[in-house]
């Protein structure tokens, strides 16, 4: 088991990495030399084998170091998971996806076994087995999307599905990008959305909700986000803004390379059986610039993309200060020459 | 036409209308302050049935003896004078949780009282759409400190220092209807000590 996952921390002395093999599969989110907002769905149907799209979770060399984080971040601030009173059975469907994926697509790490109501489910790596009754919260130490997702890569949310809305009335939330879910909890799509520039007015998010109303049972949907992260702090959240804020006035041209990180959420979308929620996977990936211009094709499409994203978005995502910095970095892995088509590596 | 004009906003910022009767077998006005005017100016329009069904609570903070006696002239089935939301919360709590499926709910005045009253019948499983607002008098918000999560009511500047933990704090548009108050983050986060002057945004 040692050696498949790495001995890292997400805080204090950051010794977080990349492998090779994961700077290789790393999901960079450009499949282009420029980014706009748009409704970026695709199907989330099995990729190629070794990319994080291979199986519907993906669980990488940092499985078990972010299951560590987040227990440091729940022990600090349990409001990081909350559900409300009707969302216990969208829990369990969640908990029943994500072992039936898990021991179906991760045979040697994780383990289900079913008789009636009465599982068994064995988490090799977390060195966990726990016996107990589906749809019982009795019968485990925390309630189903709680005891879930503190053994799952990513951040959750469940929505509820109601008046033609959807509403975020549960979720994980640890490895966020700058937004609070005590906050937002209770919220419907437009409301969640409501702080991000241009694209309600670019009608992204009533075409979006539009598509999501009609996801349906067996057919999920992905998408990426992204953004910039100084250290590979997983936990950027406003409640402890004032503890990292600092640090992104502290970056200088020889510490830039390997403290900055592009930070790309892959995210999930998928409808439950059993409560019709819809579950949202947030999965979050780190990898230092020093890292991503290892791959050529990378450094210099990133380049472009900084070099040409609206003010309001470098804004927003909070890297406008670092941009000039960023940028003369990048520039040095642009030649100009052109790029291939597609996210892949060349 | 609503009486206060907002700047346009974020999809999260709640929006106000014009109180006006609904059909409804019982009837809950909340109002603070200057939200009187809007019930008295509801009265020129509702049946005077409406007031033999309607519980009013008020709280005149700020307006002082200004309508209490037309509040009374209305003649409803009861008028409770309080001096604070939080004395008033238990009143509240009791009428909504012996609600039946016919109550409306009237709301007048600050987004706070508005808001937190708006929060506890959505609590009890109040309809969304048995709740109006009508908004009247000070812009004064009520602001969460997303870091310590202490609430400070009254905020008239931008930023503000929080009342609980001291941080200085600049108020965001964005809304929670839960919490009923908007969103206050640490405004020198990156830069400790950077502090720009107050300024009177909210009054
Ligand atoms: C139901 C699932 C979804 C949830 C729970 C969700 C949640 C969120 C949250 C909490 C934010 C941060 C807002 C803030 O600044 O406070 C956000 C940002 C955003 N969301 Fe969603 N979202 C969902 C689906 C979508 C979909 C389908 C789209 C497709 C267009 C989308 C597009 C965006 C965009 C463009 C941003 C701005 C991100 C950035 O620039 O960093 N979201 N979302």
């Amino acid at each position: 088991m040692g050696l498949d996952f790495n001995q890292e921390t997400f805080r204090n002395d950051f010794t977080f990495r990349n492998s090779p093999k994961a700077i290789r599969r790393f999901p960079f989110p450009f499949h282009e030399d420029g980014y706009m907002y748009s409704v970026n769905l695709e199907p989330h149907v099995p990729g190629p084998k070794g990319s994080v799209f291979e199986h519907t979770f993906d669980v990488d060399e940092h499985y078990v170091a972010e299951m560590r984080d987040r227990a440091l971040v729940l022990a600090e601030d349990p409001l990081r998971c909350q559900s409300l009173p009707h969302m216990t059975l969208a829990g369990w469907d969640l908990l029943e996806l994500i072992m039936t994926s898990k021991a179906r697509d991760y045979p040697h790490w994780f383990e289900l076994h079913k008789q009636g109501d009465k599982w068994h489910w064995i988490n090799k790596p977390l060195e966990i087995e726990q016996k107990f009754t589906f749809g019982d919260e009795t019968t485990l130490p925390y309630g189903p999307m709680e005891y879930i997702t503190r053994q799952t890569q990513g951040d959750f949310s469940l929505q509820d599905h109601r008046d033609d809305n959807l509403w975020m009335d549960a979720g994980m939330i640890t490895t966020q990008a700058d937004w609070s879910l005590d906050f937002d909890v209770g919220m419907s799509f437009h409301e969640w959305h409501a702080p991000v520039p241009l694209a309600h007015e670019k009608g992204i998010f009533d075409r979006a909700l539009k598509f999501l109303l009609n996801l349906q049972l067996g057919a999920p949907v992905r998408r990426f986000n992204w953004t910039m992260t100084v250290d590979p702090l997983l936990d950027t959240s406003p409640e402890t803004y004032p503890q990292w804020g600092p640090t992104r006035a502290s970056l200088t041209p020889e510490t830039i390379g390997k403290r900055m990180h592009l930070r790309v959420e892959l995210q999930t979308l998928i409808r439950l059986p059993r409560s019709n929620a819809i579950a949202f996977p947030i999965r979050c990936y780190l990898i230092k610039f020093d890292e991503l211009v290892t791959v050529p094709k990378w450094g210099r499409r990133l380049h472009r993309v900084i070099r040409d994203l609206p003010e309001e978005l470098a804004v927003y995502k909070g890297f406008a200060r670092n941009r000039p910095m960023m940028l003369d970095y990048l520039a040095q892995y642009d030649d100009g020459t052109p790029t291939s088509p597609g996210i892949w590596p060349d | 036409m609503p009486k206060t004009v907002f700047e346009p906003s974020i999809k999260s910022r709640p929006t106000y209308g014009v109180l006006e009767h609904r059909p409804g077998t019982a009837h809950l006005m909340v109002a603070d302050a200057e939200g009187a005017q809007a019930l008295l100016d509801l009265a020129h329009s509702a049946p005077p049935t409406l007031w033999t069904q309607a519980m009013i609570v008020y709280i005149p903070g700020r307006s002082g003896q200004q309508f209490t006696q037309a509040l009374a002239n209305l003649s409803p089935s009861q008028l409770h004078i309080s001096p604070s939301y939080a004395a008033a919360q238990p009143r509240l709590h009791k009428i909504l949780q012996t609600a039946h499926a016919g109550l409306q709910i009237y709301l007048a005045g600050t987004e706070s009282l508005m808001g937190q009253a708006q929060a506890a019948a959505m609590a009890v499983g109040v309809p969304h759409r048995a709740v109006q607002m009508e908004h009247r008098g000070s812009l004064a918000r009520r602001v969460q400190c997303v870091h310590c999560k202490g609430i400070t009511e009254n905020v008239t500047t931008d930023p503000f220092e929080c009342s609980h933990c001291g941080l200085n704090l600049f108020v965001r548009d964005h809304y929670s209807r839960r919490i009923a108050a908007f969103q206050g983050v640490n405004i020198d986060a990156e830069d400790p000590g950077q502090v720009p002057p107050a300024v009177e945004r909210f009054t």
